[in-house]
């Protein structure tokens, strides 16, 4: 058979199959489990802290943290590695090197996604472009206009993923810059409600694209106990609709379990922060079903 | 001949099944959560290590290591940065900040700094007991600010007295003191010993993120001298630990609740 032959006559089959199901129903049954894996405020932790560490003996370490992982990828391939911010500052790695290995080996790693912290402006927005060609994920920002900055096209507002049949909507969120960056450093970012860009972003995630699932990664930290005004993951959980997922970075945060918060249409939203410095690996295991029927009485959160 | 046409036949099977699948799953169907387990998993020497992420890791890590590993002092006790209104590592930092940065003030512009005034947020790390290397200092102080000196009004003074009441956080002070009443606020305040004067200029040392309104000490912007010393706050911490053999346990109180 000739090359042309084939192609022509898949076509036609194609077009015939395509007719053929457009008549059946897709009543058969189809399910998915879907892995998210994530970290904030890794702070250029690198190395373990030593057995002698006060507050985290022998926990964290790049190396460790990659092997877990591994295991976790031979258990379930569909898997979404995500890191919710301040990847810099904290040790002498990013001194010396600006970021460079905190970004190489997050690629080695294969994170899939990020968002930006506020300490990742910390060598200016430009120190941050200069290191972006080490890391082969990309970077996501719903409130951080870039327009006029260098980052302008690079860092999107979302990234869509499709695992396994799942499509997966992930939308970044910043922490407001001023008083807290300086602004020599983040130039002209220029930040914006988290809130009504979330209510942005579910409505394109959401009603345009159709999501299956959509996860917020924000750097506005988990809760503010002297600021009850102040913007937090858990307010965002309350105040917006159709997101599944918070992964929160900023306050350092550790949990002892993921908590789950009603969001404005009374389904549960879960909201979940790693703590810092790699000494956590946050996992969030979705389970997925075609019917509806078996949602008839709600999902199961087990945490 | 007959094998490939063989092959082909499947290959076209294969396309077809493809496009099967493409079909069935854009086909807008949408999917549902039925379950959701979520943890947060500890990383601790328990786990295995990736040895092609170590190797990586190893020619980076020997060149800090060669730098940073000098012992350069010794801590009898692990100072930390928690507590209330003032705190032994804040003291400690505050304290080498203001003496230090008086070294360069007094020779450039033969004049005395009376405060000094850091964030709390700005402490990264605590000093673990044992031997103290520049490694330390890093961990403290990551950041490469700057020390600046701001000459304010007695009347900003104050203003710093409602923001750390405010702020209800051990932000890092030295050279002066003051309680807090019941209305919470400030009484019986003393830059170094004296009664604050609300025309005199003081000189304030801090750091060039919180003049340029980091944690919103916007007191700061009213300055009306400033002097940049071009002293990084973690060179004055290193170059403290190079001064100095046991690291002292600072706990005076330099802001109290009446």
């Amino acid at each position: 058979m000739k090359r042309r032959d084939f192609i022509q006559k898949t076509a036609a089959s194609t077009a015939l199959v395509g007719l053929g199901l457009s008549f059946s129903s897709f009543e058969s049954a189809k399910t998915s489990h879907l892995t998210v894996l994530h970290t904030n405020d890794v702070h250029s932790y690198i190395d373990p802290f030593p057995p002698n560490h006060p507050k985290n003996p022998n926990m964290g370490g790049v190396a460790r943290r990659a092997a877990l992982i591994d295991s976790i990828r031979q258990e379930n391939s569909n898997v979404l590695l995500l890191d919710a911010g301040d990847i810099f500052q904290g040790t002498p790695y990013f001194n010396y090197y600006g970021g460079e290995l905190e970004l190489k080996l997050m690629s080695m790693m294969k994170y899939d996604l990020a968002t930006l912290g506020n300490h990742d402006f910390d060598n200016g927005i430009d120190g941050f472009y200069s290191q972006m060609h080490n890391a082969n994920f990309d970077f996501v920002s719903a409130n951080y206009n870039f327009d006029n900055t260098v980052l302008h096209g690079i860092v999107k507002p979302y990234k869509i993923f499709y695992k396994n049949g799942i499509k997966i909507g992930v939308f970044g969120l910043g922490v407001e810059l001023a008083g807290l960056v300086d602004k020599k450093n983040y130039k002209e970012t220029v930040y914006s409600n988290p809130v009504e860009a979330s209510q942005d972003m579910v409505r394109i995630l959401k009603q345009e694209q159709k999501c299956d699932l959509i996860i917020c990664l924000s750097h506005i930290g988990y809760q503010y106990k002297n600021e009850p005004d102040k913007i937090c993951d858990l307010k965002l959980a309350a105040l917006t609709k159709d997101i599944d997922l918070i992964i929160g970075g900023h306050t350092h945060t550790f949990l002892d379990k993921p908590t789950i918060v009603k969001n404005a249409d009374g389904k549960d939203v879960l909201v979940n922060q790693a703590g810092c410095y790699g000494v956590n690996l946050g996992r969030i295991d979705f389970y997925f079903d075609n019917d509806k029927s078996k949602i008839a009485n709600g999902k199961s959160i087990i945490v | 001949m007959v094998n490939l046409k063989n092959y082909n036949a499947f290959l076209q099977r294969f396309v077809i099944f493809l496009t099967f699948a493409l079909l069935v799953s854009c086909g807008g169907q949408q999917m549902y959560v039925t379950k959701i387990e979520g943890k947060d998993i500890g990383i601790t020497d328990k786990n295995k290590e990736v040895i092609a992420i170590e190797e990586f890791i190893k020619p980076y890590r020997a060149t800090i290591d060669k730098d940073l590993n000098t012992v350069l002092a010794y801590s009898p006790q692990t100072l930390d940065k928690s507590g209330q209104w003032q705190t032994p590592m804040g003291n400690l930092l505050a304290d080498i900040t203001l003496q230090r940065s008086n070294l360069i003030f007094n020779a450039r512009e033969k004049k005395t700094i009376a405060i000094c005034l850091l964030n709390h947020g700005g402490i990264r790390s605590i000093i673990p007991k044992g031997n103290v290397t520049t490694r330390t200092a890093f961990e403290i102080q990551p950041f490469e600010n700057t020390t600046q000196v701001i000459g304010l009004k007695g009347e900003q003074i104050l203003e710093i007295t409602q923001y750390i009441i405010k702020e209800k956080k051990p932000h890092p002070l030295s050279g002066m003191t003051f309680t807090i009443d019941k209305d919470n606020v400030a009484q019986n305040i003393l830059v170094q010993g004296k009664p604050l004067e609300n025309d005199k200029i003081y000189y304030v040392v801090t750091s060039d993120y919180l003049v340029n309104g980091g944690d919103n000490m916007l007191f700061f912007k009213k300055g009306v001298e400033k002097y940049d010393l071009d002293y990084k706050l973690r060179n004055i911490i290193i170059d403290y630990f190079k001064e100095v053999d046991t690291i002292p346990l600072i706990t005076d109180k330099r802001i109290s609740v009446d």
